[in-house]
């Protein structure tokens, strides 16, 4: 098999690739309206109860946020030297940043571990459990419902890439001269930009809304 | 700007456009705060599309995609804004 090959439907190997392309686009898009429809309901709520969302955001903690933020944007940049090494047919250079993008991808989910048994120990956990040391109580469970639904749908998407990641790295290992390997890196790479740019919007959201928040 | 140093350039944009995120934050704008950190969220967001996900250097259809992807979810969040926001008091 050479570099060309394609599979029978398509009349040549770029068609495949823009067609994968355009394929992983359209999901992504499905993805913008489901992180969008929770962010839009955050928006509602938030006109309503700023100041419990203010509250709220004072509660988490700034730093492993940031951390976190600096991790991923790092995590971006490994996987996209990963499809540069792939386009390039280095397969070495290649297994080492998938390598690399899914040890900063677990170090993410481990910091967001940690935030989350922080959370729970203070008793911040939306539902039955939900009992923290503060007036406003009701309100406050409301942030942290949008803080739980949205982080762990973006830390649920994390593990998923993360799998996906692993499943390549095995693939490159056995057979890194396959023809299709270039074209499944690169479709996993926006995926994985993609689950960044999530980030990108969820931090300031999130841990950015007391001007005391950064402060600390 | 391609290759690999175009790469590590945008990382490091992302990086300075993250500290001054914080930055904003730090000073209070008032009601200005979270468009000013949704513009910074964008731009890096457009950073991302364009240097990483290949958007600069690639065809008319995937623009057409990602414009199309946004343009949904601002109609999505208009719509339903304009809907909650005139809407008579306690109906």
């Amino acid at each position: 098999m050479n570099r060309d090959a394609h599979a029978h439907q398509f009349d040549t190997a770029e068609q495949q690739d823009a067609a994968a392309r355009l394929g992983m686009w359209t999901f992504l898009l499905t993805e913008v309206l489901l992180f969008g429809g929770i962010l839009t309901g955050y928006a509602i709520y938030r006109a309503e109860h700023g100041d419990a969302f203010t509250a709220g955001s004072a509660r988490l903690d700034f730093w492993l946020g940031f951390i976190n933020t600096a991790i991923l944007i790092a995590s971006s940049l490994t996987m996209a030297l990963g499809v540069h090494a792939a386009e390039h047919r280095r397969h070495r250079l290649l297994m080492f940043f998938l390598a690399a993008t899914m040890l900063l991808g677990a170090a993410f989910l481990g910091i967001k571990a940690i935030e989350y048994a922080h959370k729970i120990h203070e008793r911040l956990l939306p539902g039955p459990l939900f009992a923290p040391a503060a007036p406003g109580a009701r309100r406050l469970e409301l942030f942290f419902s949008f803080y739980f639904a949205l982080t762990g749908m973006h830390a649920l998407h994390m593990l998923i890439g993360i799998a996906i990641l692993a499943v390549l790295l095995v693939m490159v290992a056995r057979r890194p001269d396959a023809p299709s390997i270039h074209r499944r890196i690169e479709v996993t790479g926006l995926y994985w930009h993609f689950v960044d740019i999530v980030w990108i919007f969820l931090f300031p959201l999130l841990y950015l809304l007391g001007p005391a928040g950064p402060a600390r | 700007m391609t290759g690999r140093l175009g790469y590590f350039a945008c990382a490091a944009a992302l990086l300075a456009l993250l500290v001054a995120t914080v930055a904003a934050a730090r000073v209070d704008l008032g009601p200005l705060s979270t468009t000013v950190a949704l513009a910074i969220a964008g731009v890096k967001a457009a950073l991302v599309i364009l240097y990483f996900m290949h958007v600069r250097r690639g065809p008319r259809l995937i623009w057409l995609y990602a414009a199309g992807g946004f343009l949904w979810l601002a109609l999505l969040i208009t719509l339903v804004w304009a809907d909650v926001t005139t809407r008579a008091p306690n109906l």
